[in-house]
């Protein structure tokens, strides 16, 4: 070229800057920040995990909903990064919802455990062994007086009076209902595992926990993690929250010596916990005063250990003891160290992809796509001959370009993505048949090839900017209205669009310029 | 080589056989939605929906029957359960998928966990010696009840908003009649693909919806590519009738319109056979779409204009409109 043109610095812009987001993909030893720009897949074709989590403002006011949003957001961040995710993302989406990915995740349940936590950690007075008799006999008291609202217990209480008729037995039958499902244990009273779940309901029902009497309340145990179908014990508790997970300044897992003489923690992990100056105020306080009883460690009103206060403990320093093993150690310490959750979340919607079904996709996504590409590359090298062939080049040009663009921009490849691209190639020629028709016209009626090139351009230019507009109206509708995926394809149909007409009105023109018609060539290869 | 040369299709005079063609796939359609409805995916309606692959590793072990893993879930709290085999017979593939029939009804946040351990307790066997997590999940969807109504209100909205957005533009560019009229054409196209969706049960999915959207754009694209002849026909053809210039206008595009549709077709179809399970609903939709779309901007939209002209009697009007604007 000897003089300078714009349509030449952009097509040499054009190039360099798809190379330039490619290479990566293509070049393995390439220097970091270079290699840093490489394109990510999408969840669905990378396989892990996806939560949409909904926080629970409606008791906040405007301004601390805001801030609550952006609390948890930062909690769940560090919660994820102490669980060990390669490149996780949390989003914020709309006013009230955090998007969660976590890519390659395995083991989703654990993951999810620990994102849903609300992570209510409160420390609470355990009832007496008379107490607790009192608290559970008034309990009875109550069901029985209102059995109509508990329909589980009633069909129980029924069951048994026909079991009990048939024995003959009077003397258990004054045993309350709600007492009959829980029966004392070696040190506490425990929940057989075949009734933890009707248990577990009852707390969570608004009706019975009104039977409890006042000052009190009732939690389970947490699960043993060696032996799941292990009875669990159950606790009376004081509801008074003595401490609560703002007093925790730090929490840490640590490994009891194996010589030590606690049982407790000889050869096995505990947390142990350093309170803030006003928690360790507080806990001595508690201590003091309840020497000889037990205090409970409650998360999310699950007991987690209950151990003896031996004496009044000054300093601010516990151990949280119990039957852990070190993951569970890990993620306790994890929950006490990013503390409470201002407001409550819940997950709204998860997705789970395994990791085969997304390189599935990606096999057959790409067969798909260089099929329908070769099929459409004969196809124009038939009917358009040379400028058949540049279209073509201007077509594989079109798809590194989309890819590119997606890097720069830190997009990801998602299924539906691909399969916008795919489309693309389908549609990406339209631009180049819509100025050939026209061309092929025009020669027709007699120009020569320098003129219906012109002619050809200048009339098929404005039908495909016309076109394409309204194509991109419906990408822009679909991404403002999608989410993940979706918006993957609403991406990659857009810059599919903005490629296919800059190859169509500035590339391949160039090349026709440049190349094909140059001054006295009588004929065209079209 | 050269597909259709100098054509003279009279497209316009058999216009009345088209709209009799395309009023018995939309009246089809419109029965489809009304009797038996849309069958909106887990997306929409909440609920679960789980791929699980239960081909043991021990090959001596007995694949599993469709029947057998619905029983299990019968007998374990979930009778509503809707069981499908995916992929080659030889793969014990399920999708497992449970909807909660109200939006209020939420399918417990538990479900997922449940089922899972369902299967591992009933099927010891198949799972043997995998991993539940890499090996057996393919892929699991949980949607909450509001989630759900909300990107169903979502995918409704955008299907009309980009119909409106797009009369706006053609008002823009053409005429309010030219406008209306590609509309009408694409309503008609999303009203057959969506009633061939109610008749065959096919499942409206996120991606459906992408596909409905794409439909929608490309279908448009080819009627604005017409549109735009036929207004500059009517600026060289000016004494002649408005039939005889959109007929005109509809064979000189015509190459132009098959050619687009076969490149696209060809993707579509690529995509449809080779492209996965995943995609093909979305792939089946597209050439559904293309098909249908290239159809009504030949025969419907630019009938509907005819027609609409004529009835109003604003003929020279619209020609002198269309030919004085640039």
């Amino acid at each position: 070229m000897k003089k300078f043109s714009w349509r030449g610095l952009s097509i040499i812009i054009f190039i360099c800057v798809t190379a330039f987001y490619l290479a990566p993909l293509a070049i393995p030893n390439l220097p970091g920040w270079w290699s840093n720009h490489v394109l990510k897949l999408g969840l669905d074709l990378k396989g892990g995990m996806q939560i949409l989590l909904e926080v629970d403002t409606s008791e906040l006011s405007a301004a601390d909903a805001r801030g609550a949003v952006d609390q948890n957001i930062k909690i769940i961040r560090e919660r994820i990064d102490q669980f060990g995710v390669a490149e996780p993302s949390i989003q914020k989406l709309g006013e009230n919802r955090i998007m969660v990915q976590l890519p390659g995740v395995s083991d989703f349940q654990a993951a999810e455990n620990l994102i849903k936590q609300t992570a209510m950690l409160e420390f609470k007075v355990v009832a007496n062994p008379d107490e607790t008799r009192r608290v559970l006999d008034s309990i009875d008291a109550n069901v029985n007086a209102n059995l109509d609202r508990f329909p589980a217990l009633k069909e129980l209480a029924e069951l048994d009076r026909e079991l009990l008729e048939e024995a003959d037995d009077e003397a258990s039958s004054d045993l309350g209902i709600f007492s009959s499902l829980i029966r004392p244990g070696q040190m506490d009273y425990e929940v057989q595992f075949d009734s933890v779940r009707l248990v577990q309901e009852l707390l969570g029902n608004a009706d019975f926990v009104q039977m409890i009497p006042a000052g009190w309340q009732l939690a389970l145990e947490r699960a043993n993690a060696e032996n799941p179908r292990a009875d669990r014990p159950i606790h009376v508790l004081s509801s008074a929250v003595e401490l609560s997970g703002a007093d925790i300044a730090r929490a840490r897992v640590e490994y009891g010596s194996a010589t030590s003489t606690d049982p407790r923690i000889a050869n096995k992990p505990y947390v142990s916990i350093e309170m803030k100056r006003e928690g360790a105020r507080k806990f001595e306080r508690v201590t003091a005063d309840n020497v000889g009883r037990r205090l409970a460690i409650v998360l999310d009103g699950v007991v987690y250990s209950a151990p003896n206060i031996q004496e009044r403990i000054g300093g601010g320093r516990a151990q949280i003891t119990g039957r852990f093993t070190t993951s569970e150690a890990n993620e306790l310490s994890i929950v006490l160290n990013t503390g409470n959750l201002i407001a409550p979340i819940s997950p709204a919607s998860t997705s789970i992809i395994g990791a085969t079904l997304g390189s599935d996709s990606i096999r057959s996504g790409s067969t798909a796509g260089l099929i329908g590409l070769a099929i459409v590359m004969v196809f124009m090298l038939f009917y358009y001959k040379l400028s058949g062939l540049i279209t073509d080049f201007a077509l594989i040009f079109n798809v590194g370009f989309v890819l590119a663009m997606l890097t720069a921009f830190g997009g990801t490849l998602t299924l539906p993505g691909i399969a916008g691209i795919i489309l693309t190639i389908g549609m990406a020629v339209d631009a180049n048949v819509l100025v050939f028709e026209r061309i092929r016209e025009e020669l027709d009626h007699g120009k020569t090839p320098r003129s219906a090139v012109d002619a050809g351009y200048k009339r098929a230019t404005i039908t495909v900017w016309d076109a394409n507009i309204t194509t991109l109206i419906a990408a822009a509708v679909l991404y403002q209205f999608g989410t993940g995926p979706i918006r993957g394809f609403a991406i990659t149909l857009t810059i599919g669009i903005i490629g296919s007409m800059f190859c169509a009105l500035v590339f391949v023109r160039s090349i026709f310029d440049t190349f094909i018609v140059t001054g006295t060539k009588k004929s065209l290869s079209i | 080589m050269r597909l259709f040369n100098n054509t003279n299709i009279p497209f316009v005079k058999y216009r009345k056989i088209a709209y009799v063609i395309s009023l018995i796939l939309i009246v089809a359609g419109l029965i489809g939605l009304f009797a038996r409805g849309l069958n909106w995916s887990i997306d929409f309606t909440s609920g679960v929906a789980a791929k699980v692959n239960l081909t043991a590793l021990d090959s001596s072990v007995e694949p599993i029957q469709i029947d057998e893993l619905r029983n299990v879930l019968k007998n374990n709290g979930y009778p509503e359960a809707e069981i499908q085999h995916v992929g080659p017979v030889q793969d014990a593939s399920f999708m497992i998928k449970i909807k909660s029939e109200t939006a209020d009804a939420e399918v417990s946040g538990n479900a997922k966990n449940e089922i899972l351990s369902i299967i591992t307790e009933n099927f010891p066997k198949h799972v043997e010696g995998r991993d539940i997590n890499q090996d057996v999940i393919e892929e699991i969807y949980e949607v909450g009840p509001k989630v759900g109504s909300e990107l169903r209100t979502n995918a409704i909205l955008a299907v009309v908003i980009a119909l409106i957005l797009m009369i706006i533009y053609i008002w823009f560019r053409f005429e309010l009649l030219f406008g209306l009229m590609a509309i009408a054409a694409l309503a008609h196209d999303v009203i057959i693909i969506v009633g061939i969706f109610a008749l065959t049960g096919k499942e409206i999915t996120i991606q459906i919806i992408a596909a409905l959207l794409t439909i929608v754009g490309y279908s448009i694209n080819d009627t604005i590519v017409i549109f735009d002849r036929i207004r500059e026909d009517l600026k060289i053809r000016r004494k002649e009738p408005l039939d005889e210039v959109i007929n005109f206008s509809l064979n000189e595009t015509l190459s132009r319109t098959v050619i687009t549709s076969g490149t696209t077709l060809i993707t579509a179809l690529s995509l449809y056979l080779f492209g996965g399970i995943v995609l093909n609903d979305f792939a089946f939709a597209i050439c559904l779409g293309v098909i249908i779309g290239t159809y009504s901007s030949i025969y419907i939209s630019s009938s509907l204009v005819i027609d609409l002209t004529h009835a109003t009697k604003k003929e020279k009007r619209t020609a002198q409109k269309l030919s004085g604007r640039r």
